[in-house]
């Protein structure tokens, strides 16, 4: 049974249950959001700054798209579709889902290492030379040694931990400063945003950041290799390269 | 294996078990304490559960943040309403001098009050935000009488759960827990920045809820009534937005 020994031996590293269940709810969850979200937005496609504003305000900006309410002045001669009913009950139910997932994945995280193991630079990582070398090392887009080693280099482990623990904060907190009563519970909620119309902004901008993420992440997925690391995210089965030392 | 198996199945169905006895368990607590929404059912049910019992734990009494003078918007936005009916016409052409708000079902006193018999209550006043749900705002201050006052005036039945509010046209009708409905923010609404109510904010009478979105803040109020449940209004589902695809609950 050599055979069977030998791919043992390849498969020493796993993708833990806990991330590849947590991963894929989030997938599933965040689609929902981005969905609802953009379709939410298409009723009032103008932005503001501070705590109000309205069609009779000056806006930050506005989206050059069509609006789904004919209140709203876009320039198009057409008004699209009222959808807000079902985006805003699976907004909020995604947004739970996503939540709680989140829970889960950050407090076993915590608690078993995985962000002190996988994801927190390596010592000999924290400085600009290993993040330079990292992203000249994807430039010609060939397989990186991390991968071959099955763990993260230093770009993808800062990105994670910004989109972990940054940007899925932040659009929390952003969303929750746009409810009227959770923000009469923690005022401080929307007050140190600026205001309401200060946290919806940023909860665009935060939301997109999140979908460049998307993005590049999947962008990567593909060019490292789909096949291997969609089986590494799915049964958790890594395939390391045979010199691994 | 075998063995394996069997105490994996067995640590499976104690787990499975434990759970659903966990969640009917938190079901019960949860009625009981008044945590579940009309629109609890169909696929958006459990986020809508999830939201209202979450907004009951933490948000009950909590009041909905007022702002200075200086913030009261110079150019609210009063959005559109479907034209007037022939009733509201009639009103508006007397000066809403016989503009009647009736306050029915689980009261001890039902009573028909006029514009001024509200004022001969205690009058308050709150500089709130209206946020529709489509993202814009508007800080107001709001002039009027409120609910709770009117609730304890007619005598609240200790049954009573919800409060049913109507528009002139009735088509247009909203509910609100008790949590809502005694809360003091929660104004029979007469006067807008130191003046009458304009009809395009709701005038001669709009209950502003500021703790929820503007769509709960119903427009033209001439009828409230007192319930502990809402299954024989409309379709059951507690308010006309549920049965028009918005949720019931709407302080997010």
């Amino acid at each position: 049974m050599s055979a069977t020994s030998t791919l043992r031996k390849l498969e020493t590293l796993r993708v833990s249950a806990v991330v590849r269940v947590t991963h894929w709810i989030t997938v599933i969850a965040f689609i929902a959001l981005v969905i609802s979200g953009g379709e939410i937005v298409i009723s009032h496609p103008r932005f503001y700054w501070g705590e109000v504003g309205n069609v009779n305000t000056k806006p930050l900006f506005t989206l050059p798209i069509p609006a789904s309410r004919h209140t709203v002045p876009t320039g198009y001669g057409y008004v699209l579709l009222d959808q807000n009913g079902w985006s805003r009950y699976l907004h909020f139910e995604a947004a739970w889902l996503a939540v709680l997932t989140g829970l889960v994945y950050v407090i076993w995280g915590v608690a078993n290492g995985h962000f002190r193991k996988n994801l927190f630079p390596l010592p000999a990582d924290r400085n600009r030379r290993a993040f330079r070398q990292a992203i000249v090392r994807h430039l010609p887009w060939a397989p990186t040694a991390a991968a071959k080693a099955g763990s993260y280099n230093v770009v993808q482990r800062t990105t994670y931990l910004i989109v972990i623990f940054v940007l899925f904060p932040l659009v929390i907190w952003t969303g929750l400063a746009m409810s009227p009563a959770f923000t009469g519970a923690v005022p401080l909620a929307a007050s140190a945003l600026g205001g309401r119309q200060s946290a919806r902004t940023i909860h665009f901008f935060v939301s997109n950041l999140l979908l460049v993420f998307l993005v590049v992440h999947v962008t990567m997925v593909i060019v490292s290799g789909f096949k291997s690391r969609m089986r590494a995210m799915i049964t958790g089965r890594v395939v390391v390269a045979k010199e691994r030392t | 294996m075998t063995n394996f198996s069997r105490r994996k199945l067995i640590t499976g169905g104690l787990a499975a078990t434990a759970g659903i006895s966990g969640l009917g368990a938190a079901a019960v607590v949860a009625q009981r304490y008044g945590l579940i929404p009309p629109d609890n059912g169909g696929v958006w049910g459990p986020g809508e559960t999830l939201t209202y019992a979450a907004q009951r734990l933490l948000t009950t009494h909590s009041p909905a943040r007022e702002f200075s003078r200086s913030m009261i918007s110079k150019m609210p936005f009063a959005n559109e309403t479907s034209p007037p009916n022939d009733a509201f016409k009639h009103h508006q052409a007397n000066g809403f001098s016989d503009w009647r708000l009736t306050v029915d079902g689980m009261v001890a006193r039902p009573v028909s009050l006029s514009l001024s018999d509200l004022r001969s209550f205690p009058v308050r006043s709150q500089i709130t935000e209206v946020a529709c749900e489509e993202g814009w705002s508007y800080i107001a201050e709001w002039i009027g009488t409120p609910l709770v006052e009117v609730l304890h005036a007619t005598g609240l039945l200790p049954q009573a759960r919800y409060v049913v509010y109507y528009s002139i046209d009735r088509g247009w009708w909203e509910s609100i827990d008790l949590a809502d409905a005694l809360h003091p923010q929660t104004l029979l609404t007469m006067g807008m920045n130191d003046g009458d109510l304009p009809v395009s904010f709701g005038g001669p009478l709009r209950l502003r809820v500021p703790r929820q979105l503007g769509y709960k803040s119903v427009k033209y109020i001439t009828q409230i009534t007192a319930t502990d449940s809402l299954k024989r209004f409309g379709e059951g589902l507690g308010s006309a937005s549920p049965e028009g695809g918005y949720a019931w609950y709407a302080g997010i």
